[in-house]
């Protein structure tokens, strides 16, 4: 029977569209959470839609078929026929478990959010949904106009979740995460349509869509354009180094919410847009760019770290340490072999697990206290013992210790990183130490020694709503720790692909031996 | 050598593993809590013991628990070296146990449920290192071993013992991701594979260059051995209760340390591959610094403890030695001491906390005349120290015997001499602890403002029986491996092969 709806579900041009009922049915909540006034009904409806949202997302998880390459769950529909515009979704290898991870935070999310929020909760409820079904539209979408599209409106309730509900710099904040991701991305759009014409000069037919580009063939030179142009949108977004500097501000100034959403999934598309279209549709030219990507990660990696070390105020140390973890990502997609890449996205997977947590803990201690300042807190141990446990696990996978998550995805980012070049994986293990210490001593600082702050004498535990998120949390820390095989396994075929048209290109290059490319920077398996 | 595919490794890891949870339950009950621990100790180390007849007969035990990632697995091996390590483990967890019960409820000290339950991690970490399959295994278990240690150390809570506890975090993670986890990646990238092999695991790849880079970071890479100069973190761990220095510190947690060391030079690189690197005699040098170089700090400290740590780094560094020095005969000592140095240190560890419990005096200049009134743990003591020595017909006699024919097979009379100055040092830093403890009149005096304990002998006891009987076992079974070492030396020989 499992199997009849499997193939059902899982065939091209399904009857039942699980994906797209999964992207709009929280944008559709928002729709009807607008009409109305009653708050508990406006909870009730958003809780609903968020659960039903992840339990759909559930659909393509289980009945996936491992190693193949090929997009699963697709809908594809005409949109803009005389452009080559088509709603076109679906999943595979490299987007499933995001889009996972995202109806997956959208709930805990959600849960924070039950009480606390003290003004315009309708609203905030709304930019959370609609936020929702941008981030998964982007995770599913395999036409490159929609993709934009929805890459472009995420940042409408972003924008007004820091706006909102943010801190005293929200205005600042808010104005800058907007104007940097838009410069960069318009450069990606441009990126874009030379994509698209360069398929019209090659075919004579327009399409947005990624499995016709994936056919075109594109020039050398046309590659390192696009790789460049479209760098400049993923760059902002994931930041890299040095066009990082929107984050702390934007970190610092939302809500926990927010964070946790930024960190989580919104990051995460940064660096899966590289993954996405940059490796597979423009091969040489990462073979090209692969040192100077892998250059940025690294520096990502250690100046993140050092300057994490150096924060006073809790969500700001976090927030660097996301661009050092990111670094990681980005040194793992750009050693473009199967290691490095399988770690870097199972990676993406971790970061957005384990700094979620952390900002979730972050936002505990500021919904009790009011503050992000470290030295308020110490010895906190003692006062909020399920707190400093929970915290502690995540901790421990934020520094990828033996048996969390973490641990997976930088070991097979450090592999691959070493089999591609061992001078550029080697500061990276500078990262890994400071990654230790930023976030133990951190620990160190909030949590023990003497209680000697005389506020958070009556400082409260979790209650039972924020157990059940750090509960959720752990699980999947651990589970994904000890026994990643099966999230690993359905990784597998989408990397073959990408890795076989590196490998192709890596071969063409070699034999052409074209100049500005050293037989060092060639691919090998 | 034929491989059977068996659990019982894994069983031993589960069980003590088991015993950590278990003990949790029974917060309120301390008997049965500390009975549940002994109870662990005893089905473990026989679980361990069962395997030993088939692995003297030279099998190995094999099991993949599973699939970490693709290609990296989770898997436990019981061979020879293994179980030298883990019979010793697994042995002193129950003597310890039983110890632990007398001298944290004479101390009472707190938080002792925690105490025994991360007791139970630590030890089942060291045994999942003892049986780990690969390096990865290994790895992950040396880290929550590091972890696990991190509370029992930090016990007392106070801003010393943290200090301490966090110098302890800083040197064995600092090093551990830093070098141990470049050196396992450059590993798997060379070879392709982390499981260990007598020989080697290489198989002729990789270039001298990038292999001695690996060893150099596999050695930086292993705080937990003592080597010079990341030996710090263990003088700055005996802030812990003695009980966690007698079993971690002398035993558990810095043998995984030689342990991990032994498992890269015979099961990583393999005696030829070594030799051939050259890489064999240069470490059996550098470790020769930290054998004279730890004892000499040593003869400075004047609290037991210290010294006792102190001694711990250089006899540490005798086991890499010998091991360095790739003789047959070297070998064996290097192996055998792995167990002859734990029996005779946990001794010398279990009677610094009886004298504690019992005098609260920490200080070696204190001890004056202290041997009539606690002749037992005393006597057990002077054991100790013989066998640190080397003096037969005691357990270290045995080690020093093969070491020297090593160094003498090996062509290396330097490192002969190394062996002798440090036998004079270990006399010199030891023999005046007895020579005071029963020959020197004891002195009385009066409690004074810097915080020293008054002393009136009259009031000394010996300490409870849960203490003097476990010191006693060990000091006779250190008498007992020097007289009858066939066990371990048929272990050894099953190494060595």
């Amino acid at each position: 029977m499992l199997n009849t709806l499997g193939e059902i579900l899982a065939s091209d041009q399904v009857g039942f569209p699980v994906l797209s009922l999964m992207i709009f049915i929280p944008l559709a909540a928002a729709v009807l959470i607008s009409l109305m006034k009653d708050e508990k009904q406006i909870k009730q409806i958003a809780l609903g839609a968020t659960v039903l949202s992840f339990v759909l997302s559930l659909i393509p998880l289980i009945l996936f078929q491992n190693g193949t390459s090929d997009i699963q769950f697709a809908e594809r529909y005409a949109w803009i026929a005389p452009l080559g515009i088509s709603y076109h979704v679906g999943v595979d290898g490299v987007s499933i478990l995001l889009v996972v991870l995202t109806t997956f935070l959208a709930i805990l999310t959600l849960g924070f959010s039950w009480k606390g929020i003290n003004k315009y909760f309708k609203q905030y409820i709304i930019c959370l949904l609609v936020l929702e079904t941008t981030v998964i539209g982007v995770f599913c979408a395999l036409d490159l106009f929609l993709f934009f599209l929805l890459w472009e409106i995420m940042l409408i309730p972003m924008y007004f979740l820091i706006k909102t509900w943010g801190g005293q710099r929200r205005d600042y904040a808010s104005l800058k995460f907007v104007l940097y991701t838009l410069l960069g991305s318009v450069l990606m759009l441009v990126g874009f349509v030379i994509l698209y014409l360069n398929h019209y000069a090659a075919t004579g037919i327009y399409s947005f869509d990624f499995l016709d580009l994936l056919k075109a063939p594109i020039s050398r030179t046309k590659q390192m354009w696009i790789f460049t142009l479209i760098f400049f949108g993923f760059a902002f977004k994931v930041p890299m180094f040095p066009f990082h500097t929107w984050l702390p501000d934007a970190h610092v100034e939302a809500p926990t919410t927010g964070s946790v959403l930024l960190a989580g999934v919104l990051l995460k598309m940064g660096t899966y847009g590289f993954v996405r279209f940059s490796l597979p549709l423009l091969p040489e030219a990462s073979l090209y760019f692969m040192p100077l990507m892998s250059i940025l990660g690294v520096i990502g990696i250690i100046y993140g770290a050092l300057l994490a070390l150096a924060q006073n105020d809790m969500k700001k140390l976090i927030a660097y340490s996301s661009i050092s973890h990111l670094g990681f990502v980005i040194l793992g997609i750009f050693a473009l072999n199967a290691n490095g890449i399988q770690g870097g996205m199972i990676q993406m997977i971790n970061h957005g697990i384990s700094t979620s947590g952390l900002f979730f803990v972050v936002g505990f201690l500021y919904n009790r206290r009011h503050t992000r300042e470290i030295s308020e807190y110490g010895g906190l141990a003692k006062q909020v013992p399920i707190l400093a446990g929970f915290y502690l696990v995540i901790t421990l996978s934020s520094l990828a210790f033996p048996g969390t998550n973490g641990f997976v995805g930088e070991l097979l980012i450090l592999i691959g990183a070493m089999e591609n070049s061992w001078q550029l994986a080697a500061p990276a293990f500078i990262g890994v130490l400071l990654a230790g210490a930023y976030l133990l001593w951190l620990y160190q600082r909030l949590m023990m020694g003497e209680l000697n702050n005389p506020k958070n004498k009556n400082l409260l535990d979790l209650d039972r709503i924020e157990i059940g998120i750090c509960t959720a949390l752990v699980v999947v820390i651990l589970w994904m720790g000890i026994y990643p095989f099966p999230f690993l396994k359905m990784m597998d075929g989408s990397i073959q692909f990408i890795t076989d048209r590196l490998d192709t290109s890596a071969a063409a290059l070699t034999e052409n031996s074209l100049p500005g490319i050293s037989s060092k920077l060639v691919f090998k398996k | 050598m034929e491989a059977v595919e068996s659990i019982v490794p894994v069983l031993a890891v589960f069980l003590s593993m088991l015993a950590a949870g278990v003990v949790l339950k029974f917060d309120k009950t301390p008997n049965i809590r500390d009975g549940i621990s002994v109870g662990a100790g005893v089905l473990t180390f026989f679980t361990v013991i069962s395997m030993a007849p088939a692995v003297l007969a030279g099998t190995t035990f094999k099991y993949t628990l599973f699939t970490f990632v693709p290609g990296l697995e989770i898997a436990f091996m019981a061979d020879a070296l293994g179980l030298i390590f883990a019979t010793v483990a697994s042995f002193l967890w129950i003597i310890t146990s039983c110890y632990s019960i007398g001298y944290m409820r004479t101390a009472k000290e707190k938080n002792q449920t925690r105490f025994s339950s991360c007791f139970a991690v630590s030890v089942s970490s060291a045994l999942a290192i003892a049986f780990s399959g690969n390096l990865l295994t290994l790895f992950i278990f040396y880290e929550i071993l590091s972890f696990a240690t991190f509370p029992l150390v930090n016990h007392k809570g106070t801003q010393t013992s943290f200090e301490g506890a966090k110098k302890y975090m800083i040197y064995l993670f600092g090093t551990s991701k830093t070098f141990f986890l470049a050196a396992l990646i450059i590993t798997y990238n060379i070879a392709g594979t982390l499981d260990f092999a007598p020989g080697g695991l290489f198989a002729g790849q990789g270039s001298p260059m990038i292999l001695t880079v690996t060893y150099v970071l596999f050695i930086a890479g292993i705080a937990k051995a003592g080597i010079m100069p990341f030996h710090a973190w263990l003088p700055a761990a005996m802030v812990a209760p003695t009980p966690v220095s007698a079993l971690l510190h002398a035993v558990a947690v810095v043998k995984v340390g030689v342990f991990s060391v032994l498992r890269i030079i015979f099961h990583v690189f393999g005696v030829d591959l070594m030799q051939s690197l050259n890489l064999g005699i240069p470490t059996a040098y550098f470790v020769s610094f930290t054998i004279i170089t730890a004892s000499i700090y040593a003869l400075t400290r004047d609290n037991l403890k210290a010294r006792l740590a102190y001694s711990t780094v250089s006899q540490l560094s005798y086991i890499i030695l010998g091991a360095a020095l790739l003789t047959p005969n070297s070998m064996t000592g290097s192996v055998i001491h792995i167990a002859n140095h734990a029996f005779s240190k946990i001794t010398l560890f279990f009677c610094a906390g009886s004298i504690y419990v019992a005098t609260h005096k920490i200080k070696i200049s204190e001890l004056n005349g202290i041997g009539r009134k606690m002749p037992w743990t005393m006597t057990a003591f002077a054991i100790g120290t013989l066998s640190m020595i080397g003096v037969p017909p005691a357990a270290g006699f045995i080690t020093k015997w093969y070491l020297a024919l090593g160094a003498i097979e090996a062509g290396e009379i330097l490192i002969l001499f190394v062996l002798l100055t440090s036998t004079v040092l270990n006399a010199a830093y030891f023999v005046p602890i007895i020579y005071k403890a029963f020959f020197h009149k004891p002195e009385n005096r009066a409690a004074d403002a810097e915080g020293n304990y008054g002393i009136h002998h009259d009031d000394i006891q010996e300490a409870p029986y849960f203490v003097v009987v476990p010191l006693v076992v060990t000091a006779t079974l250190s008498l007992l491996i020097g007289l009858f070492p066939s066990y371990f030396l048929a272990l050894a020989k099953g190494v060595i092969q």
